[in-house]
């Protein structure tokens, strides 16, 4: 093809001895939406840092417009036109949007005092690139994920760009911004702006991309039209075996009290005149957009952020919960939404990680730590929930995101939860990772836990849960049973939902 | 899935790969022995030498054990010397008022004893308001101590009117002074503060807790850890053993100053981070910080022989710590290759 803007031929890398890309082929066009998609560990990351020059290639030939390029160093690539925007998108949270817009094109000019002016003017002419209108001297940091987004995609335009590559850009993103994203994306195209897209999330690859790039193990495992492709044929083509399309049955109710049960539950500004029930053995989700008030929910029924009226009934008896300690009490468990801040201790090893909130029940004689029970009760941990790692005392950060998730699992699971609260259990959890994951939780719900699910992403929820709430403007507004139903159902009603309260 | 040895890493491999560069530390005190014992034989490597070496380091070392505890928390403690040196003048007060003229050995033990119980209880009341402030008031803990640092000082500058107290017993300064066979006092107090703060950072629920707390505040809440009580004890800890500290120093020069030590603070900084502490928390051992004391107590004692000025020792301190500190920089560099 003449008009590939980038063409990869047989790159290969090396590692310390260890090949991490195998004569991978890859190529974009002008204006092409391309998606790269792999589990955690098969290379995209490697290829994509050799893209942008951060990485230098062991073998293998790289051409940009047609030249070859036999050295690729991070400013080559930039001059290139080839911008990377990272998840964390690298913006300087303490400065105002148009500081972070406009100073890089001003330290390039080597001004040695910056012209507000002309900063400004900058920075209006990048957001208007994407029609976007984002107040210029807020700050970076007060700004949400996708505010955050595009500012970083309006600084990647400023520098004339003509490929942008972006990892993982939807993972903080709610249903709605990740459609305004990918009108972004479609309106680049047409300026002759490729994009290559790293994800996940298969909806979101099939609705975007034209072409696909699928790696497993280093080596390209597909490459193709989009239209070549569906959900289960990239989910093989990915870990390299197929998936069922799983539904999980709830037992029925018994007569005695529900788990968990909520009258008029209120948290004034977070959520209002909640009422739901949970049941032993059941998988609950609740859906809805950002600012819905799930979090704030499962966070209330956490005791982070109590709730200020109504109640909450545990096996049927009224019972305060207005911290976290109270709320372990009852057997309340809460994985958060974010595993990297909120979650885990990246640093620690894995077996403080997993006994973090229950060492006190390993304390023997003279008060100390019976540290044999732990290690032995580690390994039996490590083995129970398929956490892939040599040794317990390696930092949790060396694990992927699925095994750490896995490893959140077991903190929880050892402390004799009844109730566990999930909040995105499989964000930035590759495929194989995400299906072991649900699979445990219907495993935990056999046993007799009621768990509830907080996600955005509506095939986890048809696929784990049994029965779905629909959360809108800080109130539960729809419920379903997931059983007979798609994932799109669910979308159609929270659209539906969402148009409704924007008619009122 | 790989193979399931989950075997604990030997004592070994963590000595030499772990991450807090404690062999290396062990091999860079060993040779700082070594070199000044070459350069000074016959004065450095004596036994007159080394007895009071144990004289001069426990005090720095008790201080950098608390301040260890404030860094491994994420935070810092710089009213630690504060706190010493009013618990000091609090217990010389008394002393000057209640110690009868004519004590028998008893009377007096029992009085040094309950004075002694008395600074560590200054400290560690000192250090429920830091922890207060911290955990509770949320005030960043170098504010906060900062804070508190002026604070006691000024305390203890209006009560003394900026006078030393003198007038400690005869026999409390056999605390600071004296030896039990060729062991100093205060470095047997020492030894037994490093032996019980290092088996309770490995082997109590909250030792754990507060390298979990340092590595991250809020994963640590969503864990259902009590952070609030934990960092306020861990700052009454760190009081106390300033308190601990403030005994040895007035029995040792026989005075409590409102001014006195003040070096104390960031050498003790120094010392710990040095000991391989992160300064952002959630990582350092007990015996990083006392490798680094020792350290720098060979450093100064052999400048100090070799003739250079007294004056030399900062130099020499910020020196060695820059060259540690750039020497870690290139080992953890080949590691991560």
């Amino acid at each position: 093809m003449a008009s590939d803007f980038l063409r990869l031929v047989d790159i290969e890398k090396q590692f310390s001895g260890v090949p991490v890309l195998k004569k991978v082929s890859l190529s974009i066009g002008q204006g092409e939406i391309r998606c790269l998609a792999g589990e955690n560990g098969c290379g995209k990351s490697t290829l994509i840092k050799i893209v942008s020059g951060v990485y230098d290639f062991d073998a293998g030939s790289v051409y940009i417009n047609g030249i070859q390029r036999h050295e690729l160093r991070p400013v080559d690539s930039i001059n290139a036109g080839i911008q990377v925007i990272y998840q964390d998108f690298s913006l300087f949270a303490g400065l105002t949007v148009m500081e972070n817009l406009a100073l890089n094109t001003q330290i390039e000019q080597k001004k040695f005092l910056v012209r507000r002016k002309e900063m400004r003017e900058i920075a209006e002419r990048c957001l208007a690139q994407i029609n976007v209108d984002i107040g210029l001297d807020r700050l970076v940091g007060d700004l949400s994920v996708a505010d955050k987004q595009l500012v970083a995609i309006s600084r990647a335009l400023v520098n004339d760009a003509k490929l942008i590559i972006m990892d993982e850009p939807t993972t903080a993103l709610t249903q709605h911004e990740v459609d305004s994203l990918f009108e972004i994306i479609k309106g680049l195209k047409e300026r002759g702006i490729s994009t290559l897209f790293v994800s996940h999330k298969m909806r979101e690859m099939l609705e975007i991309s034209e072409k696909i790039t699928i790696m497993r193990n280093g080596v390209i495992a597909a490459d193709g039209d989009i239209k070549d492709f569906d959900e289960a044929k990239i989910t093989y083509h990915m870990i390299g075996r197929n998936l069922d399309d799983v539904r999980f049955q709830a037992p029925a109710p018994s007569e005695a009290n529900p788990l968990l049960r909520t009258r008029n539950l209120t948290r004034h500004g977070a959520f209002r005149d909640i009422d739901i029930i949970l049941n032993p053995g059941e998988i609950l989700g609740i859906t809805g957009l950002l600012g819905s008030g799930r979090t704030e929910l499962a966070l209330a029924l956490f005791g982070k952020e109590p709730a200020d009226l109504g109640s909450i009934y545990r096996d049927g008896k009224e019972v305060r919960i207005d911290s976290i300690q109270t709320a372990m009490e009852y057997g309340i468990a809460y994985v958060p939404e974010d595993r990297l801040t909120e979650g885990l201790f990246m640093e620690q090893s894995i077996q403080r990680n997993m006994f973090a909130t229950i060492y006190d029940r390993f304390v023997g004689s003279a008060g100390l730590l019976n540290l044999g029970d732990i290690d032995r009760k580690s390994g039996d941990m490590i083995r129970a929930y398929g956490i892939n790692t040599p040794r317990y005392n390696n930092p949790v950060r060396s694990l992927s995101g699925g095994n750490q998730q896995r490893v959140m699992l077991a903190r929880w699971m050892m402390t004799d939860a009844r109730i566990l609260i999930l909040n995105g259990p499989t964000v930035g959890v590759d495929v194989g990772s995400k299906f072991a994951i649900h699979e445990m939780l219907r495993e935990i719900a056999r046993g007799g836990v009621g768990v509830i699910i907080c996600s955005d992403d509506m095939q986890e929820i048809v696929q784990t849960c049994n029965r779905v709430l629909i959360m809108q403007e800080v109130r539960i507004t729809d419920e379903m049973v997931t059983r007979g139903i798609s994932d799109a159902d669910i979308s159609m009603r929270l659209k539906r939902a969402r148009q409704e309260s924007y008619r009122e | 899935m790989d193979n399931h040895n989950q075997l604990p890493q030997s004592l070994t491999s963590r000595l030499f790969h772990g991450e807090n560069n404690l062999f290396q530390l062990a091999a860079i005190t060993i040779i700082t022995f070594v070199l000044m014992s070459a350069l000074k034989f016959d004065t450095f490597f004596t036994m007159r030498n080394m007895t009071s070496m144990s004289f001069l380091f426990p005090e720095l070392g008790i201080f950098a054990v608390g301040m260890g505890i404030a860094m491994l928390t994420g935070g810092i403690d710089l009213s630690v010397v504060g706190v010493a040196n009013l618990s000091s003048i609090l217990v010389g007060f008394m002393f000057i008022r209640f110690f009868p003229a004519e004590a028998s050995p008893a009377v007096a033990a029992l009085f040094i004893a309950s004075m002694i119980v008395l600074a560590i209880l200054i400290g560690a009341l000192c250090g429920c308001l830091n922890g207060i402030l911290i955990s509770v008031f949320q005030v960043p803990p170098m504010l906060a101590t900062l804070g508190t640092m002026q604070l006691f000082t000024g305390i203890s500058i209006v009560i003394t009117n900026g006078q030393a107290v003198v007038g400690y017993p005869p026999q409390y300064s056999a605390i600071g002074n004296g030896s039990i066979g060729p062991v100093a006092i205060p470095l047997l107090i020492f030894i037994v503060i490093l032996v019980l703060f290092s088996i309770a950072s490995r082997r109590t629920v909250f030792g754990v807790n507060l390298y979990l707390i340092g590595t991250n505040l809020k994963a640590a809440v969503f864990a259902g850890l009590q952070v609030k009580k934990q960092l306020t004890a861990a700052y009454m800890l760190v009081g106390a053993l300033a308190g601990i500290a403030g005994i040895i120093i007035s029995s040792r020069t026989n005075a409590a100053k409102a001014d006195y030590g003040s070096s104390y603070i960031l050498q003790s900084v120094l010392v710990v981070v040095l000991g391989g502490v992160k300064p952002t928390g959630g990582k350092g051992t007990v015996l990083g910080i006392f490798l680094a004391v020792l350290a720098l107590q060979f450093l100064s004692s052999g400048f100090n022989m070799l003739r250079f000025s007294n004056f030399a020792k900062e130099f020499v301190w910020g020196a060695f710590l820059l060259v540690i500190m750039v020497i870690n920089y290139y080992t953890n560099e080949r590691r991560k290759t």
